[in-house]
Protein backbone atom coordinates (compact mmCIF):
# COMPACT_ATOMS: atom_id res chain seq x y z
CA UNK A 1 0.00 0.00 0.00
CA UNK A 2 2.71 2.43 0.94
CA UNK A 3 5.28 0.95 -1.52
CA UNK A 4 2.91 2.82 -4.69
CA UNK A 5 2.66 6.95 -3.44
CA UNK A 6 6.83 6.55 -2.48
CA UNK A 7 7.46 5.37 -6.37
CA UNK A 8 5.17 7.49 -7.77
CA UNK A 9 7.41 10.72 -5.17
CA UNK A 10 10.52 9.13 -6.34
CA UNK A 11 9.21 9.29 -10.29
CA UNK A 12 7.92 13.25 -9.85
CA UNK A 13 11.24 13.69 -7.90
CA UNK A 14 13.05 12.34 -10.92
CA UNK A 15 11.37 14.39 -13.55
CA UNK A 16 12.10 17.31 -11.30
CA UNK A 17 15.40 16.77 -11.51
CA UNK A 18 15.47 16.15 -15.00
CA UNK A 19 13.92 18.94 -16.42
CA UNK A 20 16.73 20.92 -13.92
CA UNK A 21 19.03 19.19 -15.65
CA UNK A 22 18.00 19.68 -19.27
CA UNK A 23 17.68 23.29 -18.80
CA UNK A 24 21.03 23.58 -17.13
CA UNK A 25 21.87 22.41 -20.52
CA UNK A 26 20.07 24.60 -22.86
CA UNK A 27 20.00 27.65 -20.74
CA UNK A 28 23.47 29.32 -22.26
CA UNK A 29 22.08 29.19 -25.58
CA UNK A 30 18.58 29.77 -24.28
CA UNK A 31 19.17 33.01 -22.22
CA UNK A 32 21.17 34.53 -25.56
CA UNK A 33 18.32 32.98 -28.17
CA UNK A 34 15.81 34.47 -26.18
CA UNK A 35 16.82 37.77 -25.47
CA UNK A 36 18.52 38.37 -28.83
CA UNK A 37 15.91 36.82 -31.19
CA UNK A 38 12.67 35.83 -29.58
CA UNK A 39 12.22 39.37 -27.51
CA UNK A 40 12.83 40.74 -31.04
CA UNK A 41 10.54 38.82 -33.10
CA UNK A 42 7.92 39.97 -30.43
CA UNK A 43 8.47 43.51 -30.30
CA UNK A 44 8.04 43.16 -34.00
CA UNK A 45 4.54 43.17 -33.15
CA UNK A 46 4.03 45.58 -31.02
CA UNK A 47 6.24 48.87 -33.11
CA UNK A 48 3.87 47.62 -35.89
CA UNK A 49 1.87 49.73 -34.64
CA UNK A 50 2.93 52.68 -33.09
CA UNK A 51 4.48 55.69 -34.81
CA UNK A 52 8.19 56.25 -34.20
CA UNK A 53 11.36 57.64 -34.82
CA UNK A 54 14.48 58.05 -33.34
CA UNK A 55 13.34 61.26 -31.35
CA UNK A 56 10.60 60.70 -29.35
CA UNK A 57 9.50 57.24 -27.89
CA UNK A 58 6.41 54.52 -29.63
CA UNK A 59 2.95 56.19 -29.59
CA UNK A 60 0.28 53.69 -30.43
CA UNK A 61 -0.94 54.65 -33.52
CA UNK A 62 -3.35 51.57 -34.30
CA UNK A 63 -3.48 50.76 -37.76
CA UNK A 64 -2.18 54.00 -39.24
CA UNK A 65 0.83 52.27 -40.77
CA UNK A 66 -0.75 49.53 -42.22
CA UNK A 67 -2.91 52.05 -43.95
CA UNK A 68 0.11 53.93 -45.03
CA UNK A 69 1.85 50.76 -45.97
CA UNK A 70 -1.31 50.23 -48.39
CA UNK A 71 -1.11 53.21 -50.63
CA UNK A 72 2.30 53.51 -50.24
CA UNK A 73 3.73 52.77 -54.07
CA UNK A 74 7.21 52.24 -53.10
CA UNK A 75 6.30 49.54 -51.09
CA UNK A 76 4.17 48.09 -54.18
CA UNK A 77 7.08 48.61 -56.42
CA UNK A 78 9.73 46.63 -53.56
CA UNK A 79 6.77 44.08 -53.25
CA UNK A 80 6.23 43.63 -56.85
CA UNK A 81 9.99 43.25 -57.66
CA UNK A 82 10.61 40.96 -54.68
CA UNK A 83 7.65 38.61 -56.74
CA UNK A 84 9.83 39.20 -59.77
CA UNK A 85 12.83 37.78 -58.28
CA UNK A 86 10.97 34.96 -56.59
CA UNK A 87 9.30 33.84 -59.77
CA UNK A 88 12.43 33.32 -61.60
CA UNK A 89 14.82 32.51 -58.40
CA UNK A 90 13.15 29.70 -57.43
CA UNK A 91 12.35 27.23 -60.71
CA UNK A 92 16.04 28.32 -62.47
CA UNK A 93 17.81 27.66 -59.32
CA UNK A 94 15.74 24.43 -58.38
CA UNK A 95 16.29 22.91 -61.90
CA UNK A 96 20.24 23.95 -62.17
CA UNK A 97 20.77 22.50 -58.95
CA UNK A 98 18.84 19.35 -59.43
CA UNK A 99 20.80 18.66 -63.13
CA UNK A 100 23.98 19.54 -61.21
CA UNK A 101 23.33 16.67 -58.91
CA UNK A 102 22.27 14.47 -61.45
CA UNK A 103 25.21 15.09 -63.94
CA UNK A 104 27.82 14.47 -60.03
CA UNK A 105 25.78 11.26 -58.72
CA UNK A 106 27.80 9.46 -62.31
CA UNK A 107 30.62 7.44 -62.05
CA UNK A 108 32.67 10.56 -63.71
CA UNK A 109 36.19 10.86 -63.48
CA UNK A 110 36.52 14.48 -61.46
CA UNK A 111 33.22 14.43 -59.60
CA UNK A 112 34.44 15.09 -56.60
CA UNK A 113 36.30 18.33 -57.64
CA UNK A 114 33.48 19.27 -59.43
CA UNK A 115 31.72 19.32 -55.64
CA UNK A 116 33.98 21.27 -54.54
CA UNK A 117 34.21 23.77 -57.04
CA UNK A 118 30.08 24.28 -57.64
CA UNK A 119 29.48 25.10 -53.54
CA UNK A 120 32.58 27.12 -53.37
CA UNK A 121 30.55 30.21 -54.58
CA UNK A 122 28.20 29.58 -52.03
CA UNK A 123 30.89 30.68 -49.24
CA UNK A 124 32.26 33.41 -50.83
CA UNK A 125 31.20 36.62 -49.37
CA UNK A 126 28.73 38.44 -51.20
CA UNK A 127 30.59 41.83 -51.37
CA UNK A 128 33.90 40.35 -53.41
CA UNK A 129 31.54 38.54 -55.51
CA UNK A 130 29.29 41.39 -56.28
CA UNK A 131 31.89 43.51 -57.64
CA UNK A 132 33.41 40.57 -59.69
CA UNK A 133 30.18 40.12 -61.50
CA UNK A 134 29.52 43.83 -62.42
CA UNK A 135 32.80 43.95 -63.73
CA UNK A 136 31.67 40.99 -65.56
CA UNK A 137 28.42 42.49 -66.59
CA UNK A 138 29.87 45.75 -67.44
CA UNK A 139 27.76 47.12 -70.42
CA UNK A 140 30.96 48.40 -72.64
CA UNK A 141 34.04 46.44 -71.66
CA UNK A 142 32.83 43.39 -69.75
CA UNK A 143 32.98 40.02 -70.87
CA UNK A 144 29.49 38.77 -71.08
CA UNK A 145 28.65 41.67 -73.47
CA UNK A 146 31.81 41.06 -75.25
CA UNK A 147 31.39 37.23 -76.05
CA UNK A 148 27.27 38.38 -76.55
CA UNK A 149 28.42 41.08 -79.26
CA UNK A 150 30.36 37.57 -80.55
CA UNK A 151 27.22 35.35 -80.75
CA UNK A 152 25.85 38.32 -82.80
CA UNK A 153 24.23 40.54 -80.55
CA UNK A 154 24.58 44.49 -81.33
CA UNK A 155 23.11 45.67 -78.91
CA UNK A 156 23.74 43.57 -75.64
CA UNK A 157 21.91 44.47 -72.36
CA UNK A 158 23.22 47.17 -70.16
CA UNK A 159 23.00 44.68 -67.29
CA UNK A 160 22.90 46.57 -64.02
CA UNK A 161 22.58 50.19 -65.36
CA UNK A 162 19.05 49.54 -67.10
CA UNK A 163 16.42 49.24 -65.39
CA UNK A 164 15.27 46.56 -67.38
CA UNK A 165 17.66 43.93 -66.92
CA UNK A 166 19.55 45.01 -63.44
CA UNK A 167 17.01 42.13 -61.78
CA UNK A 168 17.99 39.72 -64.64
CA UNK A 169 21.50 40.25 -63.90
CA UNK A 170 20.80 40.05 -60.32
CA UNK A 171 18.99 36.31 -60.40
CA UNK A 172 21.60 35.11 -62.30
CA UNK A 173 24.18 35.77 -59.65
CA UNK A 174 21.59 34.88 -57.15
CA UNK A 175 21.31 31.26 -58.96
CA UNK A 176 24.80 30.75 -59.67
CA UNK A 177 25.88 31.68 -55.98
CA UNK A 178 23.25 29.04 -54.61
CA UNK A 179 22.75 26.30 -56.99
CA UNK A 180 26.12 24.49 -55.82
CA UNK A 181 24.39 23.96 -52.00
CA UNK A 182 20.94 22.79 -53.23
CA UNK A 183 22.62 20.59 -55.32
CA UNK A 184 24.11 19.25 -52.10
CA UNK A 185 20.79 19.09 -50.79
CA UNK A 186 19.41 16.69 -53.72
CA UNK A 187 22.87 14.95 -53.82
CA UNK A 188 22.46 13.63 -50.43
CA UNK A 189 18.54 12.93 -51.41
CA UNK A 190 20.05 10.99 -54.32
CA UNK A 191 21.70 8.74 -51.95
CA UNK A 192 18.82 7.67 -50.07
CA UNK A 193 16.92 6.70 -53.42
CA UNK A 194 17.54 2.50 -53.26
CA UNK A 195 19.66 1.48 -56.48
CA UNK A 196 17.03 -1.72 -56.75
CA UNK A 197 14.16 0.71 -58.51
CA UNK A 198 16.72 1.83 -61.53
CA UNK A 199 17.73 -1.96 -61.82
CA UNK A 200 13.44 -2.74 -62.01
CA UNK A 201 13.12 0.06 -64.26
CA UNK A 202 16.18 -1.10 -66.57
CA UNK A 203 14.08 -4.36 -66.48
CA UNK A 204 11.08 -2.98 -67.47
CA UNK A 205 13.06 -1.26 -70.46
CA UNK A 206 12.54 2.14 -69.02
CA UNK A 207 14.64 4.02 -70.89
CA UNK A 208 16.73 7.29 -69.30
CA UNK A 209 14.15 10.01 -69.33
CA UNK A 210 11.32 7.34 -67.95
CA UNK A 211 13.52 6.60 -65.14
CA UNK A 212 13.62 10.42 -64.15
CA UNK A 213 10.35 10.42 -64.35
CA UNK A 214 9.27 7.73 -62.65
CA UNK A 215 11.95 6.91 -60.82
CA UNK A 216 13.99 9.65 -59.79
CA UNK A 217 11.54 12.44 -58.78
CA UNK A 218 8.90 10.52 -57.31
CA UNK A 219 11.94 9.91 -55.22
CA UNK A 220 13.55 13.10 -54.80
CA UNK A 221 10.24 14.11 -53.21
CA UNK A 222 10.73 15.15 -49.74
CA UNK A 223 14.19 16.65 -50.54
CA UNK A 224 12.54 18.60 -53.43
CA UNK A 225 9.69 20.29 -51.05
CA UNK A 226 12.42 20.84 -48.31
CA UNK A 227 14.72 22.40 -51.53
CA UNK A 228 11.31 24.51 -52.32
CA UNK A 229 10.48 25.75 -48.83
CA UNK A 230 14.46 27.08 -47.86
CA UNK A 231 14.27 28.56 -51.69
CA UNK A 232 11.07 30.11 -51.25
CA UNK A 233 12.30 32.37 -47.49
CA UNK A 234 15.75 33.09 -49.44
CA UNK A 235 14.47 34.22 -52.10
CA UNK A 236 11.58 36.77 -50.45
CA UNK A 237 14.12 38.47 -48.14
CA UNK A 238 16.63 38.60 -51.16
CA UNK A 239 18.69 41.54 -49.50
CA UNK A 240 22.73 41.56 -49.00
CA UNK A 241 23.11 40.50 -52.86
CA UNK A 242 20.99 43.23 -54.21
CA UNK A 243 22.07 45.77 -51.55
CA UNK A 244 26.24 45.41 -52.86
CA UNK A 245 25.34 44.95 -56.45
CA UNK A 246 22.54 47.41 -57.02
CA UNK A 247 21.93 49.06 -54.05
CA UNK A 248 17.74 48.72 -55.24
CA UNK A 249 18.54 50.86 -58.57
CA UNK A 250 19.15 51.98 -61.15
CA UNK A 251 16.18 53.93 -59.53
CA UNK A 252 13.47 51.20 -58.08
CA UNK A 253 14.12 48.62 -60.43
CA UNK A 254 15.74 46.11 -58.11
CA UNK A 255 14.18 47.54 -54.62
CA UNK A 256 12.99 44.89 -52.56
CA UNK A 257 11.23 44.18 -49.22
CA UNK A 258 14.09 43.13 -47.44
CA UNK A 259 15.74 46.66 -48.41
CA UNK A 260 13.07 48.77 -48.33
CA UNK A 261 12.73 47.46 -44.17
CA UNK A 262 16.38 48.44 -44.35
CA UNK A 263 15.77 52.38 -45.74
CA UNK A 264 12.73 53.11 -43.70
CA UNK A 265 14.57 51.93 -40.53
CA UNK A 266 17.69 52.83 -41.01
CA UNK A 267 18.37 55.42 -43.18
CA UNK A 268 15.14 57.39 -42.61
CA UNK A 269 14.69 56.12 -38.77
CA UNK A 270 10.91 55.66 -39.37
CA UNK A 271 11.21 52.36 -36.88
CA UNK A 272 7.31 52.34 -36.46
CA UNK A 273 6.53 51.91 -40.64
CA UNK A 274 9.65 50.04 -40.98
CA UNK A 275 8.14 47.34 -38.66
CA UNK A 276 4.82 47.33 -40.40
CA UNK A 277 6.60 46.93 -43.39
CA UNK A 278 8.88 43.69 -41.31
CA UNK A 279 5.76 42.53 -40.71
CA UNK A 280 4.36 42.16 -44.17
CA UNK A 281 7.58 40.19 -45.21
CA UNK A 282 6.72 37.87 -41.92
CA UNK A 283 3.74 36.95 -43.19
CA UNK A 284 4.15 36.97 -46.99
CA UNK A 285 6.86 34.21 -45.90
CA UNK A 286 5.07 31.96 -43.03
CA UNK A 287 1.92 32.34 -45.21
CA UNK A 288 3.73 30.93 -48.80
CA UNK A 289 5.52 28.14 -46.25
CA UNK A 290 2.18 27.18 -44.49
CA UNK A 291 0.96 26.73 -48.28
CA UNK A 292 3.77 24.61 -49.36
CA UNK A 293 3.35 22.42 -46.14
CA UNK A 294 -0.51 22.15 -46.76
CA UNK A 295 -0.20 21.16 -50.43
CA UNK A 296 2.44 18.36 -49.98
CA UNK A 297 0.24 17.01 -47.02
CA UNK A 298 -2.25 16.78 -49.82
CA UNK A 299 0.00 15.87 -51.95
CA UNK A 300 1.53 12.79 -50.37
CA UNK A 301 -1.74 11.51 -48.76
CA UNK A 302 -3.53 11.24 -52.72
CA UNK B 1 16.56 -4.83 -87.68
CA UNK B 2 19.67 -6.62 -86.27
CA UNK B 3 18.63 -6.47 -83.17
CA UNK B 4 15.22 -8.40 -83.83
CA UNK B 5 17.29 -11.24 -85.51
CA UNK B 6 19.84 -11.28 -82.92
CA UNK B 7 19.94 -14.69 -80.54
CA UNK B 8 18.17 -13.62 -77.28
CA UNK B 9 21.06 -14.50 -75.53
CA UNK B 10 22.55 -10.91 -76.57
CA UNK B 11 19.21 -9.25 -75.82
CA UNK B 12 19.35 -10.53 -72.47
CA UNK B 13 23.00 -9.57 -71.30
CA UNK B 14 22.50 -6.20 -73.09
CA UNK B 15 26.16 -5.69 -72.72
CA UNK B 16 27.46 -5.44 -76.29
CA UNK B 17 24.87 -3.20 -77.52
CA UNK B 18 24.95 0.00 -75.46
CA UNK B 19 28.44 -0.32 -75.01
CA UNK B 20 29.25 2.73 -77.59
CA UNK B 21 25.86 4.59 -76.65
CA UNK B 22 27.29 4.52 -73.33
CA UNK B 23 30.51 6.21 -74.21
CA UNK B 24 28.76 8.58 -76.25
CA UNK B 25 26.52 9.50 -72.81
CA UNK B 26 30.07 9.54 -71.06
CA UNK B 27 31.71 12.01 -73.67
CA UNK B 28 28.44 14.11 -72.91
CA UNK B 29 28.60 14.09 -69.61
CA UNK B 30 32.25 15.07 -69.00
CA UNK B 31 31.38 17.92 -71.65
CA UNK B 32 28.57 18.83 -69.30
CA UNK B 33 31.32 18.84 -66.23
CA UNK B 34 33.82 20.83 -67.97
CA UNK B 35 31.02 23.45 -68.96
CA UNK B 36 29.52 23.87 -65.37
CA UNK B 37 32.94 24.09 -64.10
CA UNK B 38 34.11 26.64 -66.32
CA UNK B 39 30.65 28.66 -65.69
CA UNK B 40 30.93 28.58 -61.94
CA UNK B 41 35.07 29.07 -61.66
CA UNK B 42 34.74 32.16 -64.36
CA UNK B 43 34.56 35.03 -62.27
CA UNK B 44 36.96 33.54 -59.82
CA UNK B 45 39.54 33.76 -62.48
CA UNK B 46 38.59 36.69 -63.44
CA UNK B 47 38.76 38.03 -60.01
CA UNK B 48 42.46 36.86 -59.97
CA UNK B 49 43.70 37.50 -63.02
CA UNK B 50 42.60 41.50 -62.60
CA UNK B 51 43.79 41.06 -59.54
CA UNK B 52 47.11 41.28 -61.23
CA UNK B 53 46.99 43.40 -63.87
CA UNK B 54 47.34 47.23 -63.95
CA UNK B 55 44.41 49.42 -63.48
CA UNK B 56 43.81 50.15 -67.67
CA UNK B 57 44.30 46.56 -68.24
CA UNK B 58 41.39 45.20 -66.35
CA UNK B 59 38.64 46.53 -69.45
CA UNK B 60 39.72 46.29 -72.81
CA UNK B 61 38.32 44.87 -76.02
CA UNK B 62 38.88 42.53 -77.09
CA UNK B 63 38.88 40.74 -73.42
CA UNK B 64 42.62 39.86 -72.10
CA UNK B 65 42.25 36.75 -70.41
CA UNK B 66 45.79 36.57 -68.87
CA UNK B 67 47.61 39.34 -67.26
CA UNK B 68 50.46 41.02 -68.93
CA UNK B 69 52.61 42.86 -67.33
CA UNK B 70 51.95 40.72 -64.14
CA UNK B 71 51.37 43.46 -61.24
CA UNK B 72 52.53 41.95 -58.13
CA UNK B 73 52.18 45.52 -56.30
CA UNK B 74 48.79 45.50 -56.05
CA UNK B 75 49.12 43.12 -53.48
CA UNK B 76 51.03 45.38 -51.98
CA UNK B 77 49.46 48.53 -52.34
CA UNK B 78 46.48 47.76 -51.03
CA UNK B 79 47.73 47.76 -47.78
CA UNK B 80 48.85 51.12 -47.68
CA UNK B 81 45.46 52.30 -49.26
CA UNK B 82 43.66 50.96 -46.92
CA UNK B 83 42.96 49.83 -43.36
CA UNK B 84 43.31 45.78 -43.88
CA UNK B 85 45.29 45.16 -41.54
CA UNK B 86 42.31 46.09 -38.77
CA UNK B 87 39.67 45.07 -40.74
CA UNK B 88 41.38 41.65 -40.77
CA UNK B 89 42.14 41.58 -37.40
CA UNK B 90 38.62 42.63 -36.57
CA UNK B 91 37.55 40.00 -38.77
CA UNK B 92 39.28 36.91 -37.19
CA UNK B 93 38.39 37.99 -33.31
CA UNK B 94 34.78 38.14 -33.99
CA UNK B 95 35.29 34.51 -35.92
CA UNK B 96 37.12 33.16 -33.67
CA UNK B 97 34.39 34.51 -30.94
CA UNK B 98 31.43 33.66 -32.28
CA UNK B 99 32.03 30.58 -33.37
CA UNK B 100 33.46 29.52 -29.64
CA UNK B 101 30.64 30.64 -28.72
CA UNK B 102 28.42 28.93 -30.70
CA UNK B 103 29.87 25.43 -30.57
CA UNK B 104 29.89 25.80 -26.88
CA UNK B 105 26.38 26.61 -26.07
CA UNK B 106 25.08 24.90 -29.36
CA UNK B 107 26.66 21.66 -28.26
CA UNK B 108 25.60 22.14 -25.08
CA UNK B 109 21.73 23.22 -25.39
CA UNK B 110 21.81 19.90 -28.39
CA UNK B 111 22.47 17.44 -25.28
CA UNK B 112 20.09 18.91 -23.67
CA UNK B 113 17.75 18.40 -26.70
CA UNK B 114 18.44 15.12 -27.76
CA UNK B 115 19.37 13.15 -24.80
CA UNK B 116 17.59 14.55 -21.30
CA UNK B 117 13.85 14.15 -21.05
CA UNK B 118 11.85 16.77 -19.19
CA UNK B 119 8.79 18.29 -20.46
CA UNK B 120 8.20 21.02 -22.37
CA UNK B 121 11.61 19.64 -24.59
CA UNK B 122 9.17 19.28 -27.87
CA UNK B 123 7.45 22.61 -27.26
CA UNK B 124 10.85 24.52 -27.13
CA UNK B 125 12.18 22.84 -29.65
CA UNK B 126 9.62 23.76 -32.42
CA UNK B 127 10.26 27.32 -30.53
CA UNK B 128 14.32 27.37 -32.24
CA UNK B 129 13.43 25.61 -35.89
CA UNK B 130 10.35 27.99 -36.40
CA UNK B 131 12.65 31.10 -36.13
CA UNK B 132 14.78 29.42 -38.36
CA UNK B 133 12.08 30.03 -41.03
CA UNK B 134 11.21 33.88 -39.69
CA UNK B 135 13.78 35.73 -41.93
CA UNK B 136 15.95 37.81 -39.79
CA UNK B 137 15.30 40.75 -41.93
CA UNK B 138 11.90 40.77 -40.58
CA UNK B 139 13.38 41.73 -36.82
CA UNK B 140 16.06 42.94 -37.42
CA UNK B 141 14.65 46.63 -36.41
CA UNK B 142 13.18 45.80 -32.69
CA UNK B 143 16.60 44.06 -32.54
CA UNK B 144 18.43 47.15 -33.61
CA UNK B 145 16.60 48.97 -30.87
CA UNK B 146 17.31 46.23 -28.17
CA UNK B 147 20.69 45.99 -28.79
CA UNK B 148 21.08 50.33 -28.38
CA UNK B 149 19.22 49.62 -25.07
CA UNK B 150 21.66 47.33 -24.21
CA UNK B 151 24.73 49.79 -25.99
CA UNK B 152 25.48 46.79 -27.75
CA UNK B 153 25.58 49.11 -31.08
CA UNK B 154 28.91 49.95 -32.19
CA UNK B 155 30.65 47.54 -30.30
CA UNK B 156 31.81 44.54 -31.74
CA UNK B 157 30.00 42.56 -29.48
CA UNK B 158 26.94 43.71 -31.05
CA UNK B 159 28.02 40.98 -33.77
CA UNK B 160 28.99 38.44 -30.79
CA UNK B 161 25.52 38.83 -30.00
CA UNK B 162 24.10 38.49 -33.27
CA UNK B 163 25.60 35.25 -34.34
CA UNK B 164 26.66 33.60 -31.24
CA UNK B 165 23.36 32.14 -29.95
CA UNK B 166 21.32 30.97 -33.49
CA UNK B 167 19.33 28.28 -33.50
CA UNK B 168 21.90 26.52 -36.26
CA UNK B 169 24.09 25.43 -34.00
CA UNK B 170 21.35 23.72 -31.78
CA UNK B 171 19.61 22.41 -34.67
CA UNK B 172 22.93 20.41 -36.54
CA UNK B 173 24.49 19.40 -32.82
CA UNK B 174 20.67 17.68 -31.64
CA UNK B 175 20.70 15.73 -35.20
CA UNK B 176 23.95 14.28 -34.59
CA UNK B 177 23.61 13.33 -31.31
CA UNK B 178 20.36 11.47 -31.79
CA UNK B 179 22.23 9.03 -33.97
CA UNK B 180 24.05 8.40 -30.67
CA UNK B 181 22.90 5.63 -29.22
CA UNK B 182 21.53 5.80 -25.71
CA UNK B 183 22.51 2.74 -24.37
CA UNK B 184 25.95 3.67 -24.22
CA UNK B 185 24.89 6.86 -21.82
CA UNK B 186 23.44 4.44 -19.92
CA UNK B 187 26.03 2.71 -19.21
CA UNK B 188 28.20 5.62 -18.01
CA UNK B 189 25.17 6.58 -15.98
CA UNK B 190 25.07 3.36 -13.88
CA UNK B 191 29.10 3.86 -13.83
CA UNK B 192 27.66 7.48 -11.94
CA UNK B 193 28.89 9.62 -14.23
CA UNK B 194 26.74 13.13 -14.39
CA UNK B 195 24.84 14.03 -17.57
CA UNK B 196 27.66 17.08 -18.02
CA UNK B 197 30.57 14.32 -17.68
CA UNK B 198 28.72 12.54 -20.64
CA UNK B 199 28.37 15.18 -22.66
CA UNK B 200 32.11 16.02 -21.83
CA UNK B 201 34.10 12.96 -21.69
CA UNK B 202 31.54 10.97 -24.36
CA UNK B 203 29.06 13.23 -26.77
CA UNK B 204 32.11 15.83 -27.05
CA UNK B 205 34.83 13.17 -28.57
CA UNK B 206 31.82 11.07 -30.54
CA UNK B 207 31.25 14.68 -32.75
CA UNK B 208 34.06 15.75 -33.38
CA UNK B 209 32.48 15.26 -37.01
CA UNK B 210 29.73 17.63 -36.18
CA UNK B 211 31.72 20.05 -34.17
CA UNK B 212 33.94 20.66 -37.20
CA UNK B 213 31.23 20.81 -39.42
CA UNK B 214 29.33 23.40 -37.04
CA UNK B 215 32.73 25.36 -36.48
CA UNK B 216 33.87 25.69 -40.38
CA UNK B 217 30.06 26.94 -41.38
CA UNK B 218 29.95 29.36 -38.59
CA UNK B 219 33.43 30.65 -38.71
CA UNK B 220 32.64 31.16 -42.57
CA UNK B 221 29.52 32.99 -42.42
CA UNK B 222 30.91 34.92 -39.58
CA UNK B 223 33.61 35.91 -41.60
CA UNK B 224 31.24 36.67 -44.82
CA UNK B 225 28.30 38.45 -42.55
CA UNK B 226 28.00 41.82 -44.64
CA UNK B 227 24.71 42.82 -42.76
CA UNK B 228 25.88 42.42 -39.11
CA UNK B 229 28.31 45.11 -39.33
CA UNK B 230 26.90 47.25 -41.54
CA UNK B 231 24.17 47.82 -38.72
CA UNK B 232 26.11 47.95 -35.97
CA UNK B 233 29.81 49.01 -36.85
CA UNK B 234 29.83 52.45 -37.14
CA UNK B 235 33.41 53.75 -36.13
CA UNK B 236 35.85 52.60 -38.47
CA UNK B 237 37.98 50.60 -36.19
CA UNK B 238 35.50 48.22 -35.57
CA UNK B 239 35.10 47.45 -39.52
CA UNK B 240 35.51 44.07 -40.45
CA UNK B 241 36.83 43.06 -43.82
CA UNK B 242 33.44 43.04 -45.73
CA UNK B 243 32.45 46.18 -45.00
CA UNK B 244 35.70 47.67 -45.12
CA UNK B 245 35.99 46.15 -48.98
CA UNK B 246 32.30 47.63 -49.71
CA UNK B 247 34.14 51.01 -48.55
CA UNK B 248 37.20 50.62 -50.63
CA UNK B 249 34.72 50.05 -53.32
CA UNK B 250 32.65 53.13 -53.11
CA UNK B 251 36.14 55.28 -52.36
CA UNK B 252 37.90 53.81 -55.34
CA UNK B 253 35.18 52.89 -57.62
CA UNK B 254 37.76 53.63 -60.65
CA UNK B 255 40.81 51.06 -58.82
CA UNK B 256 39.21 47.84 -60.89
CA UNK B 257 42.55 46.01 -60.15
CA UNK B 258 43.13 46.88 -56.47
CA UNK B 259 39.31 46.52 -55.76
CA UNK B 260 39.78 42.98 -57.06
CA UNK B 261 42.67 42.58 -55.08
CA UNK B 262 41.25 43.42 -52.09
CA UNK B 263 38.31 40.45 -52.97
CA UNK B 264 41.14 38.09 -53.70
CA UNK B 265 42.59 38.92 -50.35
CA UNK B 266 38.60 38.99 -48.29
CA UNK B 267 38.14 35.28 -49.79
CA UNK B 268 41.36 33.83 -49.55
CA UNK B 269 40.98 32.81 -46.45
CA UNK B 270 37.81 31.22 -46.60
CA UNK B 271 38.85 29.14 -49.71
CA UNK B 272 42.05 28.12 -47.92
CA UNK B 273 39.70 26.93 -44.69
CA UNK B 274 37.35 25.04 -47.64
CA UNK B 275 39.62 23.29 -49.08
CA UNK B 276 41.20 21.70 -46.11
CA UNK B 277 37.61 20.84 -44.68
CA UNK B 278 35.87 20.69 -47.54
CA UNK B 279 34.31 16.96 -46.39
CA UNK B 280 33.14 18.58 -43.42
CA UNK B 281 31.23 21.36 -44.91
CA UNK B 282 29.49 18.85 -47.18
CA UNK B 283 28.21 16.61 -44.54
CA UNK B 284 27.39 19.98 -42.40
CA UNK B 285 24.75 20.88 -45.27
CA UNK B 286 23.76 17.50 -46.29
CA UNK B 287 22.69 16.71 -42.69
CA UNK B 288 20.79 19.52 -41.73
CA UNK B 289 20.23 21.41 -45.29
CA UNK B 290 19.71 24.79 -43.52
CA UNK B 291 21.92 27.73 -44.02
CA UNK B 292 22.09 31.13 -44.47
Amino acid sequence: MTSMPLARRRRGRQVWRDTAVGWSFLLPNFAGFALLTLVPVALLFYYAFTSWNVFGGAEWTGLDNVRQMLHDASFRTALRNTLYYTVFHIPLTLVAALALALLLNRRLRGVAFFRTVAFFPYITSIVALAQVWNMLFSPGYGPINAALRGLGVDHPPGWTTSADWSMPAVIVVGTWREMGYYMLLFLAGLQTIPGQLYEAAKVDGANAWQRLRAVTIPGLRPTTFFVVVMLTIGSFKVFDLILVMTNGGPGQSTLVLSQYIYQKGFVENQFGYASTVSIALFLICFGVTAAQFLINRRGSDS
Amino acid sequence: MTLRHAPPVERVSLEPLPRRRRSGYRFLGYAALVLAAAAVLLPFYWMAMSSLKANNDVYTIPVRWLPDPVVWRNYLDIWQKSDLTTWLKNTLILSVVVTFLQVLTGSFAAYGFAKVRFPGRTALFLAYIGTLAVPWQSYMIPQFILFSKLHLSDTLWAIVALQAFGAFGVFLMKQYYESIPDELLDAARIDGMSEYGIWRRIMLPLSVPALASLTLLTLVSTWNDYMGPLIYLRSRDLWTIQIGLKTFVNTYNAEYALIMTGSVLSVLPIAIIFLLGQRYFVEGIASTGLKG
